[in-house]
């Protein structure tokens, strides 16, 4: 045992921090299983607990673009809807060929995470070889034209495959599709996915949020992740020690959509019926709220961050109308906070050990 | 003296005619050849008709008054401006067209006037951000922990340590680089510059804010890095003890164009370069 401890002591920092966060999300939802084995969570609750799940993988893969990248992205929704849908699509059509539900789910949030990382590599491309605001300019209306897109769109499937139509003019409906009639419609235009099999479980939402941890933690501590913060830290110098911008740019940035997209497949396997106005540009948003809170680059802050800001406005529930006041409070609030030097003096005095000199564990 | 041209890798090089190189370089392919190097800044002339050539184990040194173009030189060099004009030949390769990541690994590298430190990162992970290009495992062996990845991490740790004692700086290994004292950062930012194992290391400034005594430790340091590494160095400094106590060959630039080059004998005696930074010297004039 106290050759164990030692062991531990002799761990750098970072690595302490990956094994607590691991550690941390383990024990959560062991608490939480045991907790609703003996029925001491309520209905409500219950039902929270996927969707928690998905916004955490949300709010850790937004923070390895704003927090390790640093750069702005305001449509991670886009990438979380693009997720959804498609996997709401694999999971539905999958349905004959793969009778098990849990492999259906593991399936479809493989197909979800790669096509919102082919949409997340169509969106990089051109953008992260700008410098500036843009990227939070293009990722803002690319959420916005994804949600206009899945509105316009009307997918079926039946005994002779994938049926999809897209209905520019408005005046499509599902039966225009020709399904035959074993068919089954899965997205209806504006009405989103309905009829959804739920798949979703709060264990597949565990494993999840720990292949997402272990992804983004080993990412930030390899050479790639240690390239990606030379970018965020100092583009020029990075540049200077050889290190191709777009390249690790381009490898952040998809990774991050990748893993909102497996969110958001998730996400859209919980629900029976979705629709594309959920994932608008509040839910961007939110999940960006999230991060910030949290605190930038800092993963187990975005998990705590997610699952309180999540549960919160619900327990309130009658104050939920004032949810989107209240957040853009306490950003204003957190941004000052964060920026004021007496107040971070403070932080110092408390918390001697957090930073620099004394940092040599 | 030197013949006027020598048979290297199966090629003749030419040896400049006005050669600064000291006797040891000479017959070997120079590290760097400026040639005809210029660039514009909308109608200004910020550097014109820049011809240089550094040996191959060089400490040469770049001097001039305040916005001589000294700096602009450097930025030309590791392409942060593409020239007007002018060719760069490094290591006999042309590196027109080069990004400033590729000049690093063609062999440039290079400290910054104002330090740029990847400073909320830990001094060994700047250094082994150093070390990028000479660790060699893909995102996945990374993100899965493949023994590749052990291995590798191991050695640039190492690495990362060896580059660091060149200035007594592994005890400072796990120290946020932003919070390190000011020439302890400035000798930070030329072991990662070191760490991409260069043949050329350009340092802007490097006793800026140093006192004299950490100058001349930083003298002997140069000297040691040069041979040991066995590169060539060029560096800007405004210490002139420094630049005339450890540079072969220095170069003197004034608006962007070199008045004068030599050893710092020649250099010291130059009646330009007197002129250049202290003015013209008035008819029986005392002062």
């Amino acid at each position: 045992m106290r050759k164990l401890t030692q062991k531990i002591r002799g761990l750098k920092k970072t690595t302490k921090v990956d094994f607590a966060t691991y550690l941390g999300v383990i024990l959560a939802f062991i608490a939480v299983t045991l907790l609703g084995r003996f029925g001491l969570l309520n209905r409500s609750l219950t039902g929270m607990l996927v969707p928690i799940c998905a916004y955490i993988v949300m709010a850790v893969s937004l923070n390895l673009t704003v927090g390790i990248l640093g750069e702005l992205s305001l449509g991670h929704a886009g990438f979380m809807s693009v997720g959804a849908f498609s996997g709401v699509i694999a999971a539905q059509s999958l349905q004959g060929a793969i009778p098990s539900a849990p492999v259906r789910l593991a399936v479809a949030i493989l197909v979800g995470a790669v096509f919102a990382a082919a949409a997340g590599f169509i969106v990089g491309v051109p953008v992260l070889r700008l410098r500036g605001d843009y990227l939070a300019i293009v990722t803002l209306a690319f959420g916005e034209i994804i949600k206009e897109l899945i509105n316009c769109l009307l997918v079926g499937y039946d005994s002779r495959g994938l049926h999809m139509a897209f209905n520019v003019s408005g005046s499509l409906t599902i039966n225009d599709l020709g399904l035959e009639p074993d068919g089954m419609a899965i997205i209806k235009g504006a009405q989103g996915a309905t009829g959804t099999t739920t798949i979703a479980t709060f264990t597949a939402g565990f494993i999840l949020i720990m292949i997402t941890l272990v992804i983004v933690l080993n990412l930030v501590r390899s050479r790639a992740g240690r390239a990606i913060m030379a970018l965020r830290d100092n583009r020029i110098a990075a540049e200077s020690v050889g290190i191709n911008v777009t390249k690790y740019k381009l490898m952040a940035f998809v990774t991050s959509a990748s893993l909102a997209g497996a969110a958001g497949a998730l996400y859209g396997l919980n629900y029976s019926n979705l629709a594309a106005s959920k994932f608008s540009f509040d839910t961007s948003i939110l999940v960006l709220v999230y991060v910030v809170l949290g605190g930038l680059g800092n993963m187990w802050g975005s998990i705590i961050a997610a699952a309180v800001l999540y549960i919160l406005p619900e327990a309130l529930r009658e104050f939920a109308d004032y949810r989107m006041l209240v957040y853009a409070v306490v950003l204003i609030l957190v941004m000052l906070a964060t920026n004021n030097d007496q107040l971070k003096a403070l932080a110092g005095r408390i918390l001697p050990k957090r930073k620099g000199a004394a940092d040599n564990g | 003296m030197a013949e006027k041209k020598v048979f290297e890798k199966g090629k003749m090089v030419p040896v400049p005619s006005v050669s600064i190189i000291p006797e040891r370089d000479l017959g070997k392919t120079p590290i760097l050849e400026c040639s005809h190097l210029g660039i514009d800044f909308g109608g200004l002339t910020a550097v014109n008709e820049f011809n240089i050539t550094v040996g191959r184990t060089e400490i040469a040194g770049l001097i001039g008054p305040n916005g001589a173009g000294k700096t602009t030189v450097f930025n030309l060099l590791t392409k942060v401006y593409q020239p007007t004009r002018g060719t760069i030949l490094l290591d006999g390769m042309d590196t027109h067209g080069k990004t400033p990541a590729q000049i690093n690994r063609m062999g440039i590298a290079r400290t910054f006037q104002n330090i740029r430190l990847f400073s909320s990162l830990s001094v060994e992970d700047n250094v082994k951000i150093g070390l990028h290009n000479q660790e060699k495992y893909s995102m996945v062996s990374g993100i899965l922990r493949l023994p590749k990845y052990w291995r590798q991490e191991k050695a640039a740790h190492e690495r990362a340590l060896e580059l660091l004692s060149i200035f007594d700086m592994e005890h400072m290994a796990n120290y946020q680089a932003g919070s390190l004292p000011y020439g302890a950062q400035r000798r930070l930012e030329i072991v990662r510059a070191l760490a991409t194992n260069p043949s050329l290391l350009l340092l802007d400034e490097p006793a800026a804010g140093m006192n004299p005594s950490e100058t001349a430790e930083l003298m002997e340091n140069i000297v040691k890095i040069r041979d040991t590494f066995q590169i060539a160095i060029m560096l800007i400094e405004h210490d002139m003890n420094l630049v005339m106590g450890i540079c072969e060959g220095i170069c003197v630039l004034n608006f962007g164009q070199i008045i004068a080059k030599g050893t710092a004998e020649e250099i010291q005696s130059n009646p330009t370069v007197i002129e250049a930074y202290l003015g013209k010297q008035q008819e029986g004039g005392a002062g």
